[in-house]
């Protein structure tokens, strides 16, 4: 059997449909009977990310394929950038503005929590041309 | 214990009515998203202040059991929406998260 591809436009800064992608991915991993602790892993890593394209990147794409052994995620955005990986991972760096922070976001924990729940995460980013972050989640 | 008697004995107002049959097996309190994504347990109880759109989001995707908005902080209507459009149990309280917390502590 091939594998699930499934494809996402992410708008830029439209916060009522940010998740949306993450919503739908957890429908179909539930519907395709994945254990529940591998579908919440897999949809909080993916939501964070789709949080970061919708607030810091002006939208951009996810890609997901699922096979039965793992499910693989790439987003990819042609937004700022980010200049120091590193420091962009680090628990509470955040350059999100205020008003996204009033909505409960900006804390500073999107990359770490998506480190926390993937067993394989790469970030390539070049400053002004945009980020194209892997992700990966074993399902056994 | 199911939402449905944490409900009564927290004497909680009912939002949103989702699968009131559904058990919560903890809690959690926060009102930053990302710490509630990273933090909260599949099953657990949220209290928070946060009713917005983006909250339903979370309680969905973290899997918790419900929200339970403290102190008689506000659903947004759109969060309404969504929160009915995917069964998620919204409870509101008139109390803080400390106190509710305390409360569902007691009874777990
Ligand atoms: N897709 C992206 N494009 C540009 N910058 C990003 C992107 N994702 C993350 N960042 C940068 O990394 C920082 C940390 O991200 P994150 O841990 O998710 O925290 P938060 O989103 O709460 O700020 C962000 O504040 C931002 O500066
Ligand atoms: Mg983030």
């Amino acid at each position: 059997m091939s594998n699930l591809k499934l494809h996402f436009d992410v708008p830029g800064d439209d916060f009522t449909r940010a998740g949306e992608a993450s919503g739908k991915v957890k429908k179909t991993l539930k519907d395709l009977g994945f254990n529940p602790e591998v579908v919440r892993k897999t949809v909080i890593a993916l939501y964070e990310a789709e949080i970061n394209l919708v607030i810091h990147a002006g939208g951009g794409e996810i890609d997901v394929e699922i096979s039965p052994e793992c499910i693989d995620m790439v987003l990819t955005d042609q937004g700022p950038g980010i200049p120091d990986v590193a420091l962009a991972m680090k628990e509470g760096y955040s350059t999100a503005p205020d008003n996204v922070r009033s909505l409960g976001f900006g804390a500073g924990m999107g990359l770490p929590n998506i480190k926390k729940y993937t067993d394989d995460m790469k970030i390539d980013s070049v400053v002004g041309e945009g980020t194209t972050m892997y992700l990966k989640v074993f399902t056994n | 214990m199911k939402i449905s008697e944490i409900c009564e004995k927290l004497e909680l107002k009912i939002l949103v009515e989702g699968d009131m049959d559904r058990e919560i097996t903890g809690g959690y309190c926060g009102d930053l998203l990302s710490w509630v994504m990273g933090r909260a347990q599949g099953g657990d109880c949220w209290f928070t202040v946060m009713g917005n759109i983006n909250a339903i989001g979370v309680c969905v995707l973290a899997d918790c059991a419900c929200i339970v908005l403290c102190e008689n902080a506000t659903l947004d209507d759109n969060a309404k929406t969504r929160a009915e459009m995917q069964g998620v149990t919204i409870l509101s309280s008139e109390e803080n998260s400390y106190t509710l917390a305390t409360k569902l502590g007691n009874l777990l």
